[in-house]
């Protein structure tokens, strides 16, 4: 079980060293052996509270992905050339003739 | 010294003073107020120069903003001017355009001062996520000034700056306002621009004013809000000129007291303030109707899903190619996205990307992320009933007042609860601030009012009408 809130919660997924690990790979994040303990505590603090939400049935409700009265619109796919080339090239980390330049991916 | 934008105009338009000489002084109490770690970058320089050209092109008509100063929070896209979002990822970074909002803003006549210390891409509650360090409250300088938007909130508080911009995804606004005894409005969902705004979770965050008063928020939420073709969320629907609209009275006003949020978990001492802000506006007429909430109690753990969830998806972004941190020694690509990432981020925001990623995983997408959409339709669906029996709805804006620094950040968990009251008007989109209503030991207390879709108008007016026969708003921290 697990301890949140001063209340004691339905567990579920609790999550290990071994499982962080693997998602830290999804996310493309490196993690130390210490800090895989330590996200594994955090993160499964963290899906304790959130498996509060098991308490609420919610067969049949809609699922709302964002506020009913923001709708999204679409717009014509033309570029607007508010932002030209060497401005954006300027800010990145490495370039070489108008290219960004990151490690070998095909041999 | 406590100008706000009102009174910065009236001196302005009178010739009682210039822009340049306003600005000056805030440079100085800036440099003066430094502990406060409220900015990250302040261009002394160029505000001065920027003020002395508003001097010169001002006229009569001109605008109540036009030379006024203001702060934008460190997330706003500015061009040619550094933005870090609080975030080594970003330390370096200076976009190549402006937000929608700032750009709103200059067009408005304001002038910036700088940029505003934040929680690291808005994920925090305390300002202590910051790659910049802590902010501090004014108030105490032991304890935390709240965030996401805490260099705003502080700035303001300590009258740094008259006004400043904050975002809003879980309560960023609101709850540093509260805890700083500011005001602080976030809008619905829609009103204001997202363009330019380095982005957390996509379907909540929303920009907002920050200022001494309702009042204040009013004019700078006319400037800031409106339809813009850049954001596909944006709502093409007309702006109010909501500083024209303060002033009517407030009989038969009927005000929700939101039953879940008068009980245990809060600070005994905020609710009787509360309470008796709550007199007030019954002295003013209004009538208090009970309301429930009754899934809001699990609006933390849905938005500790949604959140996460678009945030890892948002900040996929930042894989040192295109621009930000990149580190400096890897073995091939995948390693370096790996320690660009690792080093680049901190601890909350890996924390959050790792729930999102999770919660997005094959096998886990129905009982995390559907599960909350579904949540948050209920969430929102409670709202919609309450204000068929009420104009506005009236609570804490924080369970408590401000705590001490380093008291929270080692637990996740009791970290989020702090915004227990706040996230489910996230969840739903409706608009909503937070104002100064009184003070515990010291330390302000904030008001939360709620309000219906677009209904900004309405509730800078119950604010402003607050304001006018109370004087919480005009306190200012010892030393300021």
């Amino acid at each position: 079980m697990v301890a949140c809130n001063g209340s004691t919660l339905h567990r579920i997924s609790l999550l290990n060293a071994e499982d962080i690990e693997k998602v830290a790979h999804l996310a493309r994040l490196g993690l130390s052996r210490e800090e895989r303990e330590a996200y594994a505590q955090d993160l499964s603090r963290i899906l304790g509270l959130v498996s509060q939400m098991n308490a609420v049935p919610t067969d049949g409700v809609e699922p709302m992905t964002h506020p009913d009265e923001a709708g999204l619109r679409l717009r014509d796919d033309v570029a607007s050339g508010e932002i030209n080339r060497d401005r954006l090239l300027a800010i990145a980390p490495k370039t070489r003739d108008g290219l960004y330049l990151v490690p070998k991916v095909i041999e | 010294m406590t100008l706000t934008i009102t009174k910065i105009a009236e001196d302005l338009a009178a010739g009682r003073c210039s822009s340049r000489e306003i600005m000056d002084d805030l440079l100085a109490r800036i440099k003066a107020h430094s502990a406060l770690n409220a900015f990250i970058s302040v261009d002394e320089e160029a505000a001065r120069k920027d003020a002395e050209a508003a001097d010169r092109t001002r006229r009569a008509g001109g605008g109540v903003l036009a030379g006024v100063p203001i702060a934008h929070k460190d997330i706003f896209c500015t061009s040619g001017v550094k933005t870090t979002c609080g975030s080594r990822m970003l330390a370096d970074f200076v976009p190549p355009y402006d937000a929608t909002v700032v750009q709103k803003m200059k067009a408005a006549g304001c002038i910036m001062v700088g940029k505003t210390n934040m929680d690291e891409f808005a994920m925090g509650s305390s300002n202590e996520t910051s790659f910049f360090g802590p902010v501090r409250n004014p108030w105490d300088h032991d304890r935390v000034p709240g965030g996401s938007s805490g260099g705003s909130a502080a700035a303001v508080a300590a009258r740094l700056v008259p006004a400043a911009t904050g975002t809003d995804t879980g309560g960023s606004i609101r709850q540093p306002a509260a805890l700083c005894g500011i005001t602080g409005l976030k809008p619905s969902y829609g009103r204001v621009s997202r363009y330019g705004l380095i982005a957390f979770a996509s379907s909540l965050d929303q920009a907002g004013p920050m200022a001494q008063s309702a009042a204040d928020c009013a004019h700078l939420l006319s400037a800031m809000a409106g339809f813009d073709e850049r954001d596909a969320t944006s709502l093409d629907v007309p702006v109010p000129d909501y500083a024209a609209a303060l002033g009517k009275d407030l009989k038969g006003l009927r005000i929700g007291v939101v039953k879940e949020h008068f009980a245990q978990g809060v600070e005994p001492a905020v609710l009787d303030v509360l309470r008796e802000a709550l007199r007030e506006y019954e002295r003013q007429g209004a009538v208090l109707v009970d309301v429930s909430l009754p899934n809001s109690a699990h609006a933390v753990p849905c938005y500790y899903v949604l959140a996460p969830a678009e945030a890892s998806s948002n900040l996929a972004r930042y894989d040192g190619v295109r621009y930000g941190f990149r580190a400096s020694e890897y073995r091939d690509l995948e390693d370096m996205y790996k320690k660009t990432r690792s080093e680049g981020f901190g601890p909350e925001v890996k924390r959050r990307i790792m729930i999102g990623t999770y919660a997005l995983s094959a096998g886990y997408y129905d009982a995390y992320y559907l599960k909350a959409l579904k949540l948050r339709r209920l969430i929102a669906d409670d709202f919609a009933r309450a204000f068929e029996r009420c104009d506005v709805l009236a609570g804490p804006a924080s369970p408590s007042t401000a705590f001490a620094l380093g008291a929270k950040n080692t637990d996740p968990v009791s970290m989020y609860l702090n915004d227990i009251f706040t996230i489910p008007v996230n969840l739903a989109g409706l608009p909503a601030l937070s104002m100064p209503a009184g003070f515990v030991g010291g330390l302000p207390v904030g008001m939360q009012l709620i309000g219906r879709y677009l209904d900004e108008a309405r509730l800078l007016n119950v604010a402003h009408r607050f304001q006018e026969a109370t004087d919480w708003h005009t306190r200012v921290p010892a030393g300021i």
